[in-house]
């Protein structure tokens, strides 16, 4: 199976990842022959097994939502790349 | 006090309660070896000396005002670096975390910690647990203490190679396609992967949700009872944690094999697989045999297709798991943006290793709109499969016994050029994780270059206890539980 570079770009930018051009080629090439691999899964005729996400079965999992103290809100902006007073900083998100 | 990398936990946890040992002087020991032996091993990725010592004192205080200090009293315990410490960093062995400190401790940590463990540093693994050798660690590959020259197995390497020289008595790994039981049979120590949701994953950095469980690593069977004692139970903080009772796994010890039924099931002695891990899980299955057990040839049909599923559905997992570290709260960002689109894309693109980006990718097209169904669903579906299979395995016999890997301990760069050779170490380790059941990997034998053989018996959902039944039987039939020349 092989993929076009108009779909390893595609792929690359829903990712958000701003790969090299290198990289895009070596992704191309690697990701085409997993692809191939994982072909073998078409010989199964699958058209009335239920697909399992998860393993333990279990379904609507509640708790209350309820706010608890956290210790040190401090130590979560001290990992901030960027922040300003007790917000975290970014680019301009509207132009 | 220079044989005490030699005591099990539980005999250390004996002696500090008892005090003849003192949580510190352990503490220190440990600490002492690791600093000298690490320089040559690479295990860690950052000793928490400080944070060791501190809770070291803590249990010898609570010991000297006659409090209970918990069954792992003064135990030291090395940690995968996916797994949240407060107040240490954790980096996931990618640059994107270099300088993240963790703010709460996982529901592992905090299981542990009340039980009087002492937490000793975190322990290298390959980014975000992504790999079977450490070789795709950001920092540096971990060296296997049977022959550095070779890699001690992935993702858990560090913590697999830590018990095998004894740097810490116990580590805890966590197991989302074999990344405990792996490094485990590579090493040549007990590895353990509980079933999923029997502990909480609460506080692991998550890599395939729906696969992940942690587990513990240890010299011996009933060091991995205690640990899993500790660990395991219903946690509010992680939904898929199972509200299940937990039984008292060191009682399981000493059931014995007499009348389980052992399957041993032809799909996993394929081609290709060295004849002298063949040679090891065929005797030692006789050997449970020569114990009581009764062995039936079994068939998991489906088990070609895991690899297959398994390499669509976690990057599928991780593809979403990881759009996190987008340098926003967090982690690396970029300086060279020059807006917020190019922030994500950069820090992203700077911030993840080659084997990291390749899953995303892959995860990413596996989602996309158009392949969703070609891939991810039909994936999942397969899988249902995979778990019937278990399923119905599970009806004939108690315990499934196969190799853990292929082959023993590779040399580093064998296989670090080709993804796909590098994902067909797992080929044995997957189903397990799929299928949601127990494993556990134990050594059973060596080579004749003197590198441990893993023997991997796989369990019921929620029978852990079996699992351990079988291995401690085995264990004490076998003289297998060595220490390589780096640790004697």
């Amino acid at each position: 199976m092989s993929l076009t570079e108009k779909d390893v770009n595609h792929v690359a930018r829903l990712a958000r990842l701003a790969l090299t051009p290198e990289e895009r080629t070596t992704y191309r090439g690697q990701l085409g022959r997993i692809l191939e691999h994982i072909q073998a899964l078409a010989k199964y005729d699958v058209a009335n097994v239920p697909p399992t996400s998860h393993v333990v079965p279990l379904s609507n999992v509640w708790r209350g939502d309820k706010a608890a103290p956290f210790a040190n809100p401090e130590s979560i902006l001290a990992n901030a790349p960027d922040r300003e007073d007790v917000y975290f900083k970014v680019k301009k998100v509207i132009e | 006090m220079s044989a005490l990398h030699a005591l099990t936990a539980r005999e250390i946890a004996r002696r500090v309660r008892a005090k003849e040992l003192s949580a510190v002087d352990v503490a220190r020991a440990f600490l002492d070896r690791a600093k000298a032996l690490d320089p040559s091993l690479k295990v860690f990725l950052c000793l928490t000396a400080e944070a060791a010592l501190e809770q070291a004192r803590r249990v010898d205080e609570k010991i000297a005002r006659g409090e209970a200090p918990g069954p792992l009293a003064g135990v030291p315990v090395a940690v995968k670096d996916n797994l949240c410490v407060t107040g240490i960093k954790t980096t996931c062995a990618s640059k994107i975390l270099e300088n993240f400190t963790a703010n709460y401790d996982a529901t592992v940590i905090e299981k542990l910690r009340a039980a009087g463990a002492v937490f000793i540093g975190k322990t290298n693994l390959d980014e975000f647990a992504m790999g079977s050798s450490t070789e795709n660690s950001a920092y540096f590959t971990t060296r296997n203490p049977w022959d550095p020259t070779r890699v001690p197995g992935g993702s858990s390497g560090g913590s697999a190679a830590a018990v095998a020289a004894r740097l810490a008595p116990v580590s805890l790994g966590s197991d989302t396609g074999g990344s405990i039981r792996q490094p485990a049979a590579l090493c040549g120590v007990v590895g353990l992967k509980p079933t999923y949701g029997r502990v909480s994953r609460f506080g692991l950095v998550a890599f395939a949700s729906s696969l992940d469980q942690i587990g513990p690593f240890s010299t011996d069977v009933a060091d991995a009872a205690l640990l899993l004692q500790a660990m395991s139970g219903h946690d509010p903080k992680d939904s898929t944690s199972a509200p299940v009772p937990v039984p008292d796994f060191s009682k399981a010890l000493t059931r014995g094999v007499k009348g389980l039924r052992v399957g041993l099931p032809k799909e996993y002695f394929i081609d290709g697989m060295d004849p002298v891990v063949e040679k090891a899980v065929r005797d030692a299955v006789k050997t449970l045999e020569g114990l009581g057990a009764q062995v039936v040839e079994i068939s998991l049909p489906h088990t070609d297709a895991g690899l297959s599923v398994y390499y669509i559905l976690a990057p599928s997992e991780a593809s979403a798991n990881l759009a996190r570290f987008d340098g926003v709260r967090y982690g690396h960002r970029s300086t060279k943006a020059e807006n917020l689109l190019q922030q994500y894309e950069f820090s992203r693109d700077e911030g993840f290793g080659p084997e990291v980006k390749r899953r995303i990718m892959l995860g990413t097209y596996a989602l996309s709109s158009g392949y969703y169904d070609a891939f991810y669903l039909k994936a999942q579906k397969v899988r249902t499969l995979i778990k019937r299979d278990f399923d119905k395995a599970f009806e004939s016999v108690d315990v499934i016994a196969t190799p853990t890997t292929p082959t023993a301990a590779f040399k580093a760069g064998e296989k670090s050029s080709d993804p796909l050779q590098m994902y067909l170490s797992d080929v044995f380790t997957i189903s397990c994780n799929l299928a949601g059941v127990p494993g556990l990997s134990l050594p059973c034998g060596f080579t004749k270059d003197n590198l441990p053989v893993g023997l991997q018996l796989l369990g019921k959902p929620f029978d852990e206890e079996t699992l351990l039944a079988a291995a401690a039987a085995y264990e004490k039939a076998t003289d297998w539980v060595r220490t390589p020349p780096v640790a004697a």
